[in-house]
């Protein structure tokens, strides 16, 4: 089976640090990968480099066999990548529902005359959109904040519309960048049954993610970064053993 | 009463009309603010449309409509050139630059002696009405109000509030951009090509940087949070000055400088105190008498 | 000889209004649009004070010290109550804005729309020649004033502690306050020296042209953009080198070409520099490397 996620030789230097210091791996159609790492292991930019706002300074990284390094963000995201960020970035004046409207950009075609005339076929196509986005904002247990402003949404509720907005482009890769930081642990579990959800539909998932429980729960296999080097690789109760984990997390683990 | 209606008419014809200018102008700039950029070249791009047009209708013999397009589709083409490498500047350099293209479109013009260089072109035919103007402003403003809650607009909107997000959502905020400029550009061209051929003449120096700021004033003092913001700012900008007419005498004082204080006074105040605008008033004024019904409750 | 002359006259007051101009902009990231409005009432002021009997020696500074206080009010009103919003950039340009066309406005309401000029024996009128070229005194006066104003600003931005300061805060202002720096208080203080520059050089420019006018600020405006850019923006050597190039070439264009091409060489410069180069010519030396 080929990847749905490969990543060969990857690199990203700032300055003179080196970020992202020729990692590889991949991620199986339909896995849920854990990376893992001490902070400043280059967790981040490994999402930033794969979902295009970083080029890389070497290395490949391919998307369902195509390459896709060095390629404008919207770009990556029409060979089927979304993302959340580790930093919420909504579109804080929108609503939930605009929110997640935007995330369906790249599969909407609707037509500027018909809009512009207010016809019954572009009025259809609204329609259904807000229809898909209302049902996505139900899977994430937000049904009675469709109409919300996101601003007036609490900590955890942001997080889970960035997850919608993400699924939202229907991807084939779904790359999570902490995505129950601030969660309280009844909103942890409803997010890992949804990354379990999201994985069963086909969807291979990327998972960067500080909550330790988690990721040995949700993941299929789990990569650990350190200093932008891939120290382990494994399914989750053996990376737990690997001593150069072990050795990366001492003193940092939570 | 019809009389009375047709004597009002002539009176304020011209005041009617520059609504209506200022009104496209306004919404021109408010194209390209609307994805959060500001771009600062649109007097450039009407002058442009202004001679466009002119010189066909005066020089080429074209009709009328054939002129009006130009005065669209010309800027509109010249934005692209000039957006494409302009458009990667961000906020305050972006309208540097644009600031910089519409000085060099001015100078260009003056020294260009086909266009009577800094006297401008005179005798142009009068064929735009006020109604005609009124026209292509509903038209403009249908074409951006349909765009917003559209997968466009809410593109637009994503772009104005966090760009690097946008573009992960698979939105190509380049050409977005670069089509708002272009929409900007075709819409400050149709004021130019109108206003040229309503009061038969066009100078350079109509063109320079203060109008600009008159175009942007506009926009900011009625809100740019909709499409209406502009709309609303013009109007009430270019009426204003007609009702302070008779004021300036009894305070002793010269309409001109008066019309500047007051206009920089109320653009100060919007801006402190009332960041989306004048328009945004009528929405606090009813939130509050909400509040207050329901306090009554 | 003459023109080279002509030009770093011209190119020392366009260097000495950008300066002032970058300064502020180094430091808040803001465009001062009302950097030009100041430019012109300092001008007016120095006239009323001459008008009133006061030495032009005496005027001058006085002129500028109001500008200073201007700069210090411009502040207060148009940047401070901005400085939390999250587009302070954009709408500080739009609240300077404000503040310039009040200004011109009280300019035209206070002194009229004509050009005042200096009365008669306010400017010495002496020449001499040098090489060929022929210079007056007042020439010699205005690059030596401004010359000395670049050495100051340059000792007090590199040399004293509010010079620290002010880099601090230009560097980033959350890490300046964190160090225990009174951002407030710094910030007031760019305006103050950027806004008495821009005075010094209205004033300046004033009696080399011994023309005021409520609008002359304008074409300044527009050409000090011009320098700060080609400079590098925030780039206080930058400003200079650009201002006096920028004389220099206008002076030349003016000689060869035609005057109605003198502006098209400053906006000409600036689009270019802007889409090819938009850190300037002196790329990020921003004000840290004042």
């Amino acid at each position: 089976m080929s990847a749905c996620l490969e990543v060969r030789d990857l690199a990203r230097a700032f300055g003179g640090v080196r970020a992202v210091d020729g990692a590889s791996f991949s991620v199986l159609p339909g896995e849920v990968r854990g990376l893992i790492g001490p902070n400043g292991a280059g967790k981040t930019t490994v999402i930033n480099l794969v979902s295009g706002l970083l080029a890389p300074s070497g290395g490949a990284i391919l998307v369902e066999g195509r390459e896709v390094q060095g390629l404008a963000p919207h770009r990556v995201a029409s060979s089927g990548v979304a993302r959340t960020f580790q930093n919420i970035r909504l579109f804080l004046d929108l609503t939930a529902l605009d929110n997640v409207l935007v995330g369906q950009h790249r599969l909407r075609h609707p037509s500027l005359p018909s809009r512009l005339l207010g016809l019954p076929a572009s009025r259809a196509e609204e329609r259904q959109a807000r229809e898909r986005a209302a049902a996505l904002l139900e899977r994430v247990g937000l049904a009675e904040r469709v109409h919300e402003r996101a601003r007036n949404l609490s900590y955890g509720e942001q997080r889970r519309v960035e997850i919608a907005r993400a699924l939202a482009s229907e991807p084939r890769l779904l790359l999570l960048d902490e995505p129950t930081a601030g969660m309280n642990p009844v909103e942890v579990q409803a997010v890992a049954a949804l990354i379990r959800q999201v994985a069963a539909d086909g969807r291979s998932v990327l998972l960067v993610e500080h909550n330790v429980r988690l990721v040995m729960g949700v993941c299929d296999a789990i990569t650990v970064l350190n200093f932008g080097k891939l120290i382990a690789e494994g399914r989750p109760a053996e990376v737990a053993r690997d001593p150069a984990v072990v050795t990366a997390y001492l003193g940092t683990a939570k | 009463m019809m009389e009375g209606l047709a004597d009002l008419y002539a009176t304020y014809q011209s005041t009617l009309a520059y609504i209506g200018l200022n009104g496209l102008l306004a919404l021109s700039i408010y194209t390209s603010l609307s994805c959060g950029q500001l771009a600062l070249g649109n007097a450039g791009f009407a002058a442009i449309g202004a001679y466009a047009a002119a010189l066909l209708t005066m020089n080429a013999g074209a009709p009328f409509p054939l002129a009006l397009a130009a005065a669209a589709v010309v800027p509109a083409l010249v934005a692209i050139p000039l957006g494409l490498p302009v458009l990667r500047l961000k906020g305050i350099f972006l309208a540097i630059a644009t600031i910089g293209f519409g000085e060099v479109v001015r100078i260009g013009l003056v020294n260009w002696d086909y266009v009577n260089g800094a006297q401008g072109l005179v005798a142009i035919p009068q064929k735009a009405s006020v109604g005609l103007i009124w026209i292509v402003l509903a038209a403009a403003t249908l074409l951006l109000w349909r765009l917003r809650g559209s997968k466009w607009g809410f593109a637009l909107e994503a772009i104005r509030q966090d760009e690097p997000a946008a573009r992960t959502m698979g939105i190509d905020t380049a050409s977005y951009k670069l089509a708002m400029l272009m929409l900007g550009a075709a819409l400050a061209g149709l004021a130019g090509g109108l206003e040229a051929h309503f009061t038969f003449m066009v100078a350079p120096n109509g063109f320079g940087f203060s109008r600009v700021v008159d175009m942007l004033v506009f926009a900011v003092v009625g809100g740019i949070a909709s499409v209406w913001g502009p709309l609303f700012g013009a109007s009430f900008l270019t009426v204003l000055p007609e009702a302070m007419r008779d004021l300036a005498p009894l305070l002793g004082i010269e309409p001109g400088p008066l019309r500047m204080l007051v206009n920089g006074l109320i653009l100060l105040a919007v801006i402190l105190f009332l960041p989306q605008g004048l328009v945004s008033l009528g929405a606090r004024w009813r939130e509050r008498r909400a509040a207050r019904a329901r306090r009554a409750a | 000889m003459q023109q080279v002359v002509n030009g770093i006259f011209l190119g020392s007051i366009y260097a000495l209004f950008a300066l002032g101009y970058t300064l502020v902009f180094g430091v808040l990231d803001i465009l001062n649009l009302a950097h030009a409005a100041v430019f012109m009432l300092a001008a007016f002021v120095a006239l009323a004070l001459v008008g009133h009997g006061l030495h032009i020696l005496a005027a001058f500074p006085l002129a500028v010290l109001g500008a200073g206080l201007l700069g210090v009010l411009l502040e207060r009103v148009a940047f401070r109550p901005l400085r939390a919003r999250a587009d302070s950039n954009i709408s500080g340009l739009i609240s300077s804005l404000a503040m310039a066309t009040i200004f011109e406005a009280v300019a035209y309401l206070v002194w009229g729309p004509n050009v005042s000029r200096f009365p008669f024996g306010t400017i010495p009128e002496s020449q001499f020649h040098l090489g060929g070229a022929v210079i007056s005194r007042l020439q010699v006066t205005i690059i030596g004033v401004a010359v000395a104003l670049f050495v100051a600003l340059t000792w007090l931005v590199t040399r004293t502690r509010l010079g620290r300061e002010v880099r601090a805060v230009a560097e980033s202002p959350r890490a300046a306050r964190v160090l225990g720096v009174d951002v407030d208080r710094v910030i007031a203080w760019s305006f103050l020296i950027s806004s008495a520059l821009g005075g010094a050089a209205g004033v300046l420019y004033a009696l080399a042209f011994n023309a005021i006018q409520p609008d002359m600020g304008r074409g300044v405006e527009l050409k000090g953009l011009a320098v700060i850019v080609l400079g590098g923006m925030g780039s206080m050597p930058g400003a200079v080198v650009a201002g006096f190039a920028l004389g220099l070439t206008e002076v030349f264009v003016v000689a060869n070409l035609g005057a109605s091409w003198r502006d098209a060489v400053s906006f000409a410069g600036l689009f270019l520099i802007l889409v090819l180069r938009p850190r300037g010519l002196f790329g990020a030396a921003a004000l840290r490397e004042a």
